[in-house]
């Protein structure tokens, strides 16, 4: 497969990737022996990778992030269950195709997959959207909860979006009052929630389906309050400043751990998770069965308890009146 | 057209541009409307809840003046009020975070943008949340959702109704995810109040935006809003450019929102006690006998 060069920072490894294929093109009309020079260039190309992907700056990440080939919930839902069911409407009159959800197994257990769904190309991105869900998507989406919650089906959330969808029908159905309500009502569900940002965390259009009792990241995935764009015109009053703006807002997977927003950091093969889909969703499968695992054996009320206590705690404050400096992961 | 026609349309120009050239109370005697520019005594506008006697403009007010129109004279204790902001990102635009705290506090006496206590209502108990849009837009920060998940919490442990008065730019930038994590927590500590049956009324002032308005702003058993408040999850600005979608009359305005069915009232500022105090004894609220 050819890839074609996307974002700058690849362009490096994808002509080493094509003069590899031109070797190996070469190799198999003559009989000349390259196997040497081929190791010795996959191996340069795996180091460079390597390097360059362990040194992206934020900017770069949300490109990475936000990447076409990068593995969609779909995609994911594809690999890591064994049977999946789409469920479709959020039975006040709407589907929205950018936030999807349905029913499956993953290992041995029923679970309820919800996720927020981009388009590979142009035209699938118009039917989904890019990405940006519209009230009914978040209405969908707790339906299903509250479906997951009646039938005791752990709840798999996985976010991908640049942010709720902000257009004159959205507003008339209420974007804001849709969000707020999924937020509340998150904390009342019963089975285990689990959150996996696995590309772009954007806002509340995130947060939406992202109160849960574990929030997971991929290493190059980003959450971000605003987008970078948004806050560098806002308060740099200049949109070309987005990539000061991405630095100075810490989204990246490890600075949100630091800050005590997310539980865990699933990395990601060398190159991205586009580079190796396969890889990431195994990555993915055996840290949802984990955490599955883990979060089975709290009761009911221990896991409403906790859910309450992770949010609780959340922010930097502070407080004279109190004998420590509080709240503080 | 008539030269009142020009008037009278002139008047009807959104109320998002007319924020922006707003007047604040300044120390003269006398303050002009900037919606229809009638001139009065200043004493007598305060008297009447800063709303203009010429057009009924409501005049932005701040969060000490909004206790007083709410609250039974000299009955709001605050709570929390030495809670203060950090800087967890260490952030820096054009200017350092830090230094945009400090002169903000300095200038506003606040030390964040929300102020929280219990008070009393035509002798009615009532917790009581008022943002304050002159600090920092009333963002959300770690502060404002501290501040509010405790007031939020102890009106469920002192089983009393709730008002937040709503008036938010929504999540503050400057602390990042930190912010945008409070909207989750306010609304959390909202889902116990309800569960105990207990009553919470926002009220959506000009203007209630982003994060707030996807949170807290939304989850009313009733929500009240000021006339003409300008009330939206996304700004006009980013729907208009990026999606040069054309915005209907009035869009974004309470009264849109009553007509779409995501506000139940629309109350005059002047009205706003004797409406609340109604509603709150209409679900069951009482006045405590004396001790």
């Amino acid at each position: 497969m050819v890839r074609r060069p996307l974002l700058e920072f690849e362009k490096p490894l994808v002509e080493l990737e094509d003069q590899i294929e031109q070797i190996r093109q070469l190799a198999k009309d003559s009989e000349v022996d390259v196997s040497q020079q081929l190791l010795q260039l996959e191996t340069l190309a795996a180091r460079r990778r390597e390097e360059i992907f362990n040194s992206l700056t934020p900017a770069q990440k949300i490109q990475v992030a936000r990447h076409p080939q990068r593995p969609s919930t779909l995609d994911y839902i594809q690999v890591i269950t064994d049977e999946w069911f789409e469920l479709h409407g959020d039975r006040r009159g709407s589907d929205d195709q950018a936030l999807v959800g349905g029913i499956g197994r993953i290992g041995d257990r029923g679970v309820v997959l919800i996720g927020h769904q981009k388009g590979r190309d142009t035209k699938e991105n118009v039917a989904r959207n890019f990405g940006m869900a519209s009230p009914g998507g978040y209405r969908k989406a707790l339906r299903l909860m509250e479906h997951a919650d009646r039938f005791r089906l752990p709840i798999l959330c996985f976010i991908d979006t640049p942010g709720a969808y902000a257009g004159v029908l959205a507003e008339e159905q209420g974007q804001g009052e849709a969000i707020a309500v999924n937020l509340r009502e998150m904390f009342s569900l019963r089975v285990p929630v689990i959150a996996t940002v696995i590309g772009e965390g954007g806002s509340g259009g995130a947060l939406g389906i992202g109160v849960a009792d574990r929030l997971l990241m991929f290493e190059h995935s980003v959450y971000t309050v605003a987008s970078p764009e948004a806050c560098a015109s806002i308060l740099w009053r200049d949109a070309a400043k987005a990539p000061a703006a991405a630095a100075a807002l810490r989204i990246t997977a490890n600075d949100l751990l630091q800050l005590g927003v997310i539980d865990a950091v699933l990395s990601e093969p060398s190159g991205g998770n586009h580079w190796a889909p396969l890889q990431a969703a195994e990555t993915l499968q055996a840290a949802l069965l984990q955490q599955l695992q883990d979060l089975g054996e709290l009761s009911e009320a221990e896991l409403l308890e906790q859910r309450y206590a992770k949010f609780r705690r959340m922010g930097r404050i502070l407080d004279p009146e109190a004998t420590e400096f509080s709240p503080n992961p | 057209m008539s030269l009142f026609d020009w008037f009278a349309d002139r008047r009807k120009v959104n109320p998002v541009v007319r924020a922006t050239q707003e007047v604040e109370d300044g120390d003269g005697l006398w303050s002009k409307c900037p919606e229809c520019g009638l001139v009065v005594y200043r004493k007598d506008l305060i008297a009447n809840a800063s709303v203009c006697s010429g057009c009924s403009h409501h005049h932005r007010i701040d969060s000490e003046a909004r206790i007083r129109v709410i609250a039974d004279e000299g009955s709001f204790s605050p709570i929390n009020s030495a809670l203060a902001p950090t800087d967890p990102l260490a952030f820096k635009d054009r200017r350092s975070y830090a230094d945009r705290l400090r002169d903000t506090q300095q200038s506003t006496g606040l030390r964040d943008a929300v102020v929280t206590g219990h008070c009393r209502l035509e002798g009615l108990p009532l917790s009581l949340g008022v943002m304050d849009f002159r600090f920092m837009g009333g963002s959300m920060g770690s502060v404002v959702g501290e501040k509010l998940t405790r007031l939020v919490e102890e009106a469920t442990a002192l089983r009393q109704p709730l008002m937040i008065v709503c008036a938010s730019g929504g999540a503050r930038m400057q602390e990042g995810m930190l912010s945008l994590m409070q909207m989750a927590k306010i609304s959390g500590a909202l889902q116990r109040h309800r569960q105990q049956e207990l009553l919470y009324i926002p009220l959506l002032t000009h203007p209630t935006t982003g994060g707030v308005t996807a949170s807290f702003a939304m989850l009313g058993d009733l929500i009240l809003a000021e006339p003409k408040a300008l009330i939206g999850f996304a700004g006009r600005r980013v729907i208009e450019q990026t999606l040069r979608e054309k915005l209907p009359e009035g869009f974004q305005t309470a009264e849109y929102l009553q007509e779409h069915g995501f506000v139940d009232l629309i109350v005059p500022r002047t009205r706003l006690r004797s409406t609340l105090a109604s509603l709150l004894r209409l679900h069951g609220v009482s006045a405590p006998v004396a001790a």
